[in-house]
């Protein structure tokens, strides 16, 4: 009955309705038997989009930066679709989500679709929920995929690698040198993008980050590509097309090389990791509990903490050959 | 170490329709909610009927909740349900909040809004009613496709 519900809501959605869509959408955001059918129908149908990882720090204006690129997108003639990350609370999971509304002049373009997801306090359910959006904005027949992020944390970084292309976006005193050395999502981009560079101290910023991409501190040098920085200001509407032409040079880049393809394979990969990951991790927390019960202090007073880790683990392996067989723990 | 997100959170639109600056009520109702553990999509001041329509859409909201405080209520109000109808969205509640005078609070429920919060009404009562719509609209999805 559930498979029913959703080869109909496919049905739709492939008709270009937006509440099928969004329902998907929604449907994909949490792992389930049915969002898993999904997805292997999106996955199956996607593998055209270019993928673009917009990542960078919190105020550096990457909200403002993708309306503007969804505008020299549309231009293009692209179709466009936008998965919005903002954080969500520790404490009680709710989130304000306000990305969006950087970008609602595009709210009615038929041509655009955006969606905001909150990050729910889980790092394997972000990247996810996130990576099952890209098949299925892929399989609704969306050319360009905007995946934008606040760049702190590993699964951030982890997230942006099931992009073709990645921009990491920067502002004028959001640090010198030494900020750019450091290791983390200044590393990964593909495009460095100097928001905001209307600003006074732009220059210098500029200067830094030529200095430090010429001398390879940041951006990895590929055979082919050597890592852009353009310099925006998205509020002004400054610089657009140049970051149009750079994510444009970088898509025929990664066409021309195969990169696209294997990129595409990669994310997939990471897809049924994580995936993974989250069934073990429902079976660890089942095992946990086994474990808890059996009290196991020793004699000597001592708190084995290495042993009953083993223990875990142990249980958690034999519950994943035994108690799972065939049945997906997704549902837990 | 948290654990997976089991549950869907309850999503809800926070709004302004039309020429209207003042948002600060919109900004208090946007975080009491995130704060009772929705998840919030707000979009901004002078939002048309159509993209407030269309947004509620592509974020697959439980609620839509506008807040209009310029006295234009009556005519967005209408459009944003024309808009809704339109695009077969019409089963997303709506409420309102604002300064409403108490007269229009009946032809604004024959419209279809299912709440209209006055000045002075409680963040509590607030919750607590988007609560109930958001669960009696996923009810309702049980025996629908959308």
């Amino acid at each position: 009955m559930e498979r029913e519900r959703a080869r109909r809501l496919i049905e739709l959605a492939r008709k270009g309705n937006l509440r099928a869509m969004g329902r998907l959408l929604t449907l994909l955001e949490k792992p389930s038997q049915e969002s898993m059918w999904i997805l292997e129908e999106m996955a199956s149908q996607a593998g055209n989009a270019h993928v673009i990882g917009v990542t960078g720090i919190p105020g550096a204006g990457k909200s403002t930066l993708v309306s503007k690129l969804i505008g020299g997108l549309r231009r293009q003639g692209y179709k466009v679709a936008v998965i919005a990350i903002d954080p969500s609370s520790p404490i009680t999971q709710g989130a304000l989500m306000g990305d969006r509304l950087r970008m609602q002049e595009h709210a009615t373009d038929p041509g655009v679709f955006i969606r905001s997801l909150s990050t729910r306090g889980l790092k394997g359910g972000l990247s996810l929920a996130a990576l099952a959006m890209i098949e299925a904005f892929d399989a609704f027949g969306f050319d360009k995929i905007i995946l934008e992020t606040v760049g702190v944390g590993q699964a951030e970084v982890d997230i942006m690698h099931a992009a073709h292309t990645i921009l990491v976006v920067t502002m004028p005193g959001a640090g010198d040198d030494i900020q750019a050395l450091k290791a983390g999502v200044m590393e990964i981009g593909d495009i460095y993008v100097l928001n905001k560079s209307d600003k006074p101290e732009a220059q210098k910023t500029y200067e830094y980050l030529k200095f430090a991409l010429e001398k390879g501190d940041i951006g990895e040098q590929e055979e082919g590509w050597t890592p852009r920085l353009v310099r925006v200001s998205a509020i002004m509407g400054q610089g657009i097309e140049d970051l149009v032409n750079a994510v444009e040079d970088h898509y025929n880049y990664v066409r021309e090389t195969g990169r696209f393809g294997r990129s595409i394979e990669s994310r997939r990969l990471l897809l049924v990791k994580l995936l993974a990951e989250r069934i073990l991790y429902n079976i660890l927390e089942k095992a946990a509990k086994e474990v808890a019960r059996t009290p196991s202090q020793t004699d000597s007073g001592r708190i084995p903490i290495a042993p009953l880790s083993l223990a875990l683990v142990e249980e958690t392996c034999r519950q994943a050959s035994t108690t799972i067989k065939g049945k997906m723990l997704l549902d837990l | 170490m948290s654990s997976p997100q089991s549950t869907r959170r309850i999503k809800v639109l926070v709004a302004k329709l039309g020429i209207d600056g003042h948002d600060r009520g919109a900004k208090v109702i946007a975080r009491a909610l995130k704060d009772a553990g929705f998840e919030v999509v707000y979009t901004g001041i002078r939002q048309s009927p159509e993209q407030v329509a269309l947004a509620a859409i592509q974020e697959d909201v439980d609620v839509i909740g506008v807040s209009i405080l310029s006295g234009a209520h009556m005519h967005h109000m209408e459009k944003l349900m024309e808009k809704l109808r339109e695009y077969g969205a019409e089963d997303i509640p709506v409420v309102l909040g604002g300064t409403i005078p108490i007269p229009d609070i009946e032809p604004l429920k024959r419209m279809g809004i299912r709440e209209v919060f006055l000045p002075g009404a409680s963040l509590r009562y607030i919750i607590d009613v988007v609560r109930r719509l958001a669960e009696e609209k996923r009810a309702r999805e049980a025996e629908t496709l959308l």
